[in-house]
């Protein structure tokens, strides 16, 4: 008897120590997490508010959810075209970056040439250094193709940005793959281009997630190429269009709101429904870099 | 020579690669150094001037105060992003990577803001911050605490730590994720065998967790040094291009562009390309330093058990 309280005390302390100690960690948790949502969920709320709404009932619900803020932002504010720029660029220097980084990293995980290591660590060295240093006579290199104020201007910097990290990458990927099916590939008369499209893509299909979302993010959210290459109303994308707007509609805050909700929606959707594969292409792209 | 194309196969599949990867970053970022040892008549090159664009940014009476001044605020960028990343980053990762309920849902939840761009943070934070009407300043009046309201990013004071904690809001999630990637990556045997020995959770992370975990740090650490070295967006869109108020922002890359590109806000004469480049090549030069330090540090520290 005495040698059971003796015991259970504790065990009893330790235990209440224990809740104590999981309780103020859940609490500091949620305390945080309301730090990174409120301004989001506000965010969404306040787009569906009128001016006046904003200001006298700032916290609570809109009065109504009526999308006409947004219908007006997609048309009169020109997001249509901001969104279809956006998703051009984004896709086309995706579509050349996957092609000719695949390409290179091929050639580097399976060919033995002189120089070999010497050109994987020119790539390699892109990694540590922002093109955005050489944006000077990048922006006289566009200016002397012509390419200023066209969509040719970022993708073809956002693609050659990208190589560094794709190629990386997607070299390590390759040299994982046994030499094996290649092999047995070239005896059955497959060419290399033929090895490579046919065994190797399939194969490499989650480094080529990873390659994708690495850089999707950065390139869809980009404000400063746009800001220095284009000009036109027509071929600008979304943060760039996004801020001329905020110019323009610095009083019509339910119009700035919609905007904002417009424009970071496809990523956060994307994020929520996919946040697993965005999670894990993000840090083994970080922890491989 | 269809033999030797046969046997030269991989210059066709490196072709189109180096092509894009040589004219459109490696030629532009060798020509940024080239371009700063030469006088600049707009957009026509003059002749070679050793230095002189260097002494200008560093000495000139027009630059020196700016460039060291955004060098100052690039520094504190980075020391307080790093400071608040190796402590509560590190320490939420630890929290997180732990087996409890809920655990990816504030995961999830921390991460939001770094899907979201520069420019929406940046207006968001905005509205929020107003003095006047902004949702911030609203709540705090709302409970009584109209004495905590202040300009924030309007006085000098706090300007720049507050753009600095926006810019921080946004980014944590990234951190925290590669952070939590090393925990998870250390074998479970590791704990085990100090539990064995007797160890307690603290000693546990400072002798066992804490060294294994040192490259991860040094690797986030790499990339939080580059990018905020590289900050440009969040003070272009909330403080104008020239780090309102009166400079108190002002930071390497802001410097950069408005000596490359003019002052959007005075709209000054544009293009002082040599000078522009000067300073491009010194945030190489602190970027490439740093780096080359931070990964010697890594193998150094690299531990094998």
């Amino acid at each position: 008897m005495i040698d059971q309280t003796l015991l259970a005390k504790p065990d009893e302390g330790q235990r209440r120590r224990k809740n104590a100690s999981a309780f103020f960690l859940y609490a500091f948790l949620i305390f945080l997490a309301l730090i990174f949502i409120c301004p989001l969920i506000l965010l969404i709320l306040t787009a569906f508010k009128s001016t006046r709404e904003i200001f006298m009932n700032p916290f609570g619900l809109p009065a109504s959810w009526s999308f006409k803020t947004f219908v007006r932002v997609w048309q009169k504010a020109h997001f249509n075209i901001y969104f279809f720029n956006s998703i051009l660029v984004t896709l086309i220097s995706l579509a050349l970056l996957l092609f000719t980084s695949t390409l290179s990293a091929y050639a580097l995980a399976r060919f033995k040439f002189r120089l070999n290591n010497f050109l994987f660590m020119l790539f390699l060295a892109g990694i540590m250094i922002p093109i955005r240093l050489g944006i000077l006579p990048l922006f006289i290199l566009m200016n002397e193709l012509g390419l200023l104020d066209s969509r040719w201007s970022l993708i073809l910097t956002y693609a050659a940005s990208g190589m560094p990290m794709s190629v990386f990458i997607l070299t390590g990927f390759l040299k994982t793959i046994p030499l094996e099916l290649s092999e047995a590939a070239k005896v059955d008369g497959c060419s290399e281009f033929g090895i490579l499209y046919r065994i190797m893509l399939p194969l490499i299909r989650p480094a080529l997630a990873t390659v994708t979302i690495v850089n999707f993010v950065p390139w869809w959210n980009d404000f400063f190429f746009p800001l220095l290459f284009i000009k036109s109303e027509k071929l600008k994308t979304i943060p760039l269009g996004m801020s001329i707007f905020f110019g323009q509609y610095t009083t019509d805050w339910g119009m700035l709101f919609a905007g904002m909700v417009m424009a970071s929606l496809p990523l956060l959707l994307l994020y929520i429904f996919m946040s697993k594969q965005f999670i894990s292409g993000l840090t083994s792209g970080a922890v491989k870099g | 020579m269809n033999k030797w194309l046969k046997n030269h196969i991989y210059l066709l599949f490196l072709l189109p690669g180096l092509l894009l990867y040589g004219a459109f970053m490696v030629y532009p970022l060798l020509s940024a150094l080239v371009y700063s040892l030469f006088s600049w008549d707009g957009l026509v090159r003059g002749g070679f001037s050793g230095l002189a664009n260097f002494k200008t940014v560093l000495t000139g009476v027009a630059y020196k105060e700016r460039f060291w001044g955004a060098f100052l605020h690039n520094c504190l960028f980075f020391i307080i992003t790093f400071g608040l990343q190796t402590t509560i980053g590190l320490y939420l990762a630890v929290k997180l990577s732990r087996k409890r309920p809920g655990m990816e849902f504030f995961q999830t939840v921390y991460f939001t803001p770094y899907t979201l761009s520069m420019v929406v943070v940046g207006y968001l934070w905005l509205q929020l911050l107003n003095p006047t009407w902004g949702a911030l300043t609203q709540g705090l009046r709302m409970v009584g605490l109209s004495g905590w309201v202040h300009p924030w990013l309007g006085q000098k004071s706090t300007a720049l730590i507050t753009v600095i904690l926006v810019n921080f809001w946004r980014w944590i999630g990234f951190p925290i994720l590669v952070f939590k990637a090393g925990l998870m990556g250390i074998p479970v045997e590791m704990n085990e065998a100090a539990i064995v020995d007797g160890a307690n959770r603290a000693q546990i992370f400072r002798y066992v967790t804490l060294p294994l975990l040192i490259p991860t740090i040094t690797m986030v650490t790499i990339l939080t040094f580059i990018w905020d070295f590289n900050a440009f967006d969040l003070v272009f869109v909330m403080q104008g291009s020239s780090g309102n108020p009166h400079y108190a922002t002002d930071l390497l890359a802001t410097l950069f562009y408005r000596t490359a590109f003019g002052d959007s806000t005075t709209g000054g004469a544009a293009g002082e390309i040599g000078i522009a480049s000067a300073i491009a090549v010194l945030m190489f030069i602190i970027i490439g330093v740093a780096s080359y330090f931070g990964i010697k540090q890594m193998q150094k520290k690299e531990v094998v058990y």
